[in-house]
C-alpha cells in the first residue's frame, strides 16, 4: 500500500503533464525517497495508482539506473567510472573502498551501512575522481579523505 | 591570470559570484536580470525575437550544433492553431567529460529561467519543462528555488510584465540514463514512457511532447538567448573571435594543474584553454591528444593544440566541437585503456533499441578489453575497424552509436602503433607508468 504522504505527493504532480502516466518516474523517486528502494509490492500500488499495467512501469523502473529494485543500505555509495574519473584513477579508487569496507561492486555491506555502488558518470569532471554518497558529491578524493568522508555517514 | 574581460564580455558568467553559491534574484535583476524578458514581451513581436536569434548565429551548444533560431522558426503555426506548444530546456548533461550546464545551473539559474521564459514567448509556448539529471542534485534544489522566487516575484506565471503572455516552467528530475539528453528520447522521458528515441520524421517542431509542436534546447544555449535579446545580434557575433557567434562556457579535465570551467570567445584555441586558463600539465606529464568536445568527438593532436575550438575549425582537423568540453589524454595514460573506458559507457547505456548499436558497441567494448589487457591479436583491430566503418549514421536509429565511433575511429587513425604494441606484447606498454590514484 501506499502511504497517505506518497500519495499526497505523487498527486500533486498530475497537474504537471498531460498524463497521470506521465508521473511515473516521479511516483517511483517518491516512492524510493521514502523507503530506499522500490519493491513488487511498490511498483504494483503505482502502477495502479497510476493505471498503467506493472510491466510498463517495470520497463520504466529497471531501464532507469537510479531506481533501485533491490534493498539497498543506509548509505549509497556511487563511485565514478566516467572517462575522466578513470584517468584520475577512479579503479584504484574503486578497489580501496572495495577493501576498506569489505564488498563488491553492487554489495551491501554485514552491518547494513553501505552499498557500493558504480555510475557511468556524475558531472564532476573537474574534481576527479569524484563520488557521490547520498546526492551528495565528494571529489577530488585522495585516499587519506576516505575515513572521514565515511564517518559522515553513520 | 591574464585575463582582461569585463562582466560583459562574458554574458553567461560575468555575474557569477566568486564564493559559488548561486545568484539570488535580487542580485540577478540588480545586474539588469529579466531586463531581456520584459524588452521581448512588451515590446517585440516573438517572431522579431526569433528573428534576432537567428542572426545573432547562435548555434545549439548541446553537441548538434544546430541553428537555434533555424529551429524555432520550425515550430512557428498559421494562426488557426490553437493547441499547446512546449518548450523544453535539456540538462540531462551526460556526455562524458562535459559539466558546464552544472556550472551555469548552480551558479545563475534566473539567467536560465529568463532565457527559457523568452524562447517560450519566441515559440509561443506557455508551459516549459527543464530536465535535469538525476546526480545533479544541487542544481536540481538551486533550480527549483529560484523557479518559486521568479514566480513570487512576477517574472514567470501570469501576464509576464503586464503582456499577455502566460508562462509556468516545470522542473522534471530525471532517474539516470544518458540516452534520455537525446532530444526525442527526452520527450519520451518525460511522457513517462521508456525513454528511447523517436523515429524522425515528423520532427519535434511539428509533433513532440504529447505530440505537440516543441522546441528542445540545451541549457546553455538557452543561457545565451537574454543578453543576445539586450544587446542585439552583432554584438554577440562580434563576441567571438570567429565567424561564429558568441561565447562559449568551454571546461578542461584529465591530469592537468587547474581542471575547470571558462567561458571565452567563441574560437579560442586549445592551446590557450589548456595552457593559460588549465594552468598547464601536472609536473612530470606531457599531453597527448584531446577530445576537444567530449566522449563523442574525434582526438586531436598535440600538434594540433593552435586549432580554434569552433566548429569550423575542428572539423578541418577531423573532430568537431561537441559540447566545447575539452578531456585531455596525457602520455602517461594508455589510449587504447580510454577508449576502453569510453565505449563501456557507451556500451552500457545503449537504450537496445537497434541492434547495431547494442550488439556492436558490446561487441567493440569486448574487443577492446581483451586488447588492453593482452589477450588481442591483429585480427581483433581489424574487426574494430570494421566496426567502425558499419555503425554509422543512417544505421542506427540515434546518433548514440556513430558518436561512440569518433573517438573510436580517429583513435586508431592516430594510435594505432600503440594498438599493435599491445597485440605484439601481451599487455600494456603503459602499465608501469604507475599509480594514478592513492
Ligand atoms: C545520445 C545523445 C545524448 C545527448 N545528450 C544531450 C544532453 O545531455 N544535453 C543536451 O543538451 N543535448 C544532448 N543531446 C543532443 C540533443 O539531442 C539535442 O540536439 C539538443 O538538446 C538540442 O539543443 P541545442 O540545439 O540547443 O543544442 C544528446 C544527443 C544524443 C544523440
Ligand atoms: S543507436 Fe543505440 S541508443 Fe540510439 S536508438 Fe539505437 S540502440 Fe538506442
Amino acid at each position: 500500500m501506499l502511504t497517505d504522504a506518497e500519495r499526497l505527493r505523487i498527486e500533486e504532480t498530475f497537474a504537471l503533464y498531460e498524463s497521470r502516466s506521465a508521473s511515473a518516474v516521479d511516483g517511483l523517486l517518491i516512492i524510493q525517497q521514502s523507503r530506499g528502494w522500490v519493491s513488487d509490492e511498490a511498483l504494483a500500488d503505482l502502477a495502479q495508482f497510476l493505471a498503467v499495467s506493472t510491466h510498463s512501469l517495470e520497463s520504466l523502473a529497471s531501464f532507469y539506473s537510479m531506481i533501485f529494485r533491490h534493498p539497498v543500505g543506509r548509505h549509497v555509495i556511487m563511485v565514478c567510472e566516467s572517462v575522466c574519473c578513470w584517468i584520475a584513477g577512479s579503479a584504484e579508487l574503486t578497489a580501496y573502498l572495495n577493501d576498506r569496507l569489505s564488498v563488491g561492486l553492487g554489495e551491501t555491506t554485514a552491518d547494513g551501512r553501505f552499498t557500493l555502488l558504480p555510475v557511468v558518470c556524475l558531472g564532476a569532471c573537474d574534481r576527479a575522481p569524484a563520488m557521490m554518497v547520498d546526492g551528495r558529491l565528494h571529489g577530488p578524493v585522495v585516499a587519506a579523505d576516505i575515513d572521514s568522508i565515511l564517518s559522515q555517514y553513520p | 591570470m591574464m585575463d582582461k574581460s569585463t562582466p560583459a564580455d562574458k554574458p553567461l558568467t560575468g555575474h557569477l559570484r566568486a564564493d559559488g553559491r548561486p545568484l539570488g534574484l535580487g542580485e540577478y535583476v540588480k545586474n539588469g536580470g529579466y531586463g531581456a524578458l520584459r524588452k521581448a514581451v512588451t515590446s517585440m513581436a516573438s517572431a522579431e525575437v526569433t528573428d534576432v536569434v537567428t542572426q545573432s548565429r547562435l548555434a545549439g551548444r548541446g553537441g548538434a550544433g544546430f541553428p537555434t533560431g533555424r529551429k524555432w522558426g520550425f515550430a512557428a503555426t498559421g494562426p488557426d492553431y490553437a493547441g499547446a506548444k512546449y518548450l523544453v530546456a535539456n540538462g540531462d548533461e551526460m556526455e562524458p567529460g562535459a559539466f558546464k550546464d552544472r556550472v551555469l545551473m548552480e551558479g545563475n539559474p534566473h539567467l536560465l529561467l529568463e532565457g527559457m521564459a523568452i524562447a517560450a514567448y519566441a515559440v509561443g509556448a506557455a508551459t516549459a519543462y527543464l530536465f535535469i539529471r538525476a546526480e545533479y542534485r544541487k542544481s536540481d534544489q538551486i533550480m527549483r528555488r529560484a523557479i518559486a522566487e521568479a514566480r513570487e516575484a512576477g517574472y514567470l506565471g501570469k501576464r509576464i510584465f503586464g503582456s499577455g503572455f502566460d508562462v509556468e516552467i516545470i522542473p522534471h528530475s530525471s532517474a539516470g540514463r544518458y540516452i534520455c539528453g537525446e532530444g526525442s528520447a527526452l520527450l519520451n522521458a518525460l511522457e513517462g514512457e521508456r525513454p528511447i528515441p523517436r523515429h524522425k520524421p515528423p520532427h519535434q517542431t511539428s509533433a513532440g511532447l504529447w505530440s505537440k509542436p516543441t522546441v528542445v534546447n540545451n541549457v546553455e544555449t538557452l543561457c545565451c538567448v537574454p543578453a543576445i535579446i539586450t544587446n542585439g545580434a552583432h554584438w554577440f557575433i562580434d563576441l567571438a573571435r570567429s565567424g561564429e557567434g558568441g561565447t562559449k562556457l568551454y571546461t578542461v579535465s584529465g591530469r592537468v594543474n587547474r581542471p575547470g570551467a571558462w567561458e571565452l570567445p567563441l574560437g579560442t584555441s586549445i592551446r590557450e584553454l589548456l595552457e593559460e586558463y588549465a594552468g598547464g600539465m601536472r609536473t612530470g606529464l606531457h599531453v597527448t591528444a584531446v577530445l576537444p568536445g567530449g566522449g563523442s568527438t574525434g582526438f586531436v593532436l598535440e600538434k594540433d593544440l593552435d586549432t580554434p575550438m569552433d566548429e569550423a575549425s575542428l572539423r578541418q582537423v577531423g573532430s568537431r566541437l561537441g559540447t566545447g568540453t575539452i578531456i585531455v589524454l596525457d602520455d602517461q595514460t594508455c589510449p587504447v585503456g580510454m577508449l576502453h573506458n569510453l565505449e563501456q559507457f557507451y556500451a552500457q547505456e545503449s537504450c537496445g533499441w537497434c541492434t547495431p548499436c547494442w550488439q556492436g558497441l558490446h561487441w567493440v567494448r569486448e574487443l577492446l578489453g581483451d586488447i588492453e589487457g593482452g589477450r588481442g591479436t591483429m585480427a581483433d583491430i581489424g574487426l574494430l575497424q570494421w566496426h567502425v566503418d558499419l555503425i554509422k549514421p543512417e544505421h542506427t536509429f540515434c546518433d548514440l552509436a556513430p558518436g561512440a565511433m569518433q573517438p573510436l575511429e580517429s583513435g586508431l587513425r592516430h594510435f594505432y602503433s600503440d594498438f599493435v604494441a599491445h597485440v605484439r606484447e601481451h599487455d600494456c606498454p603503459r602499465r608501469a607508468a604507475g599509480r594514478r590514484w592513492g
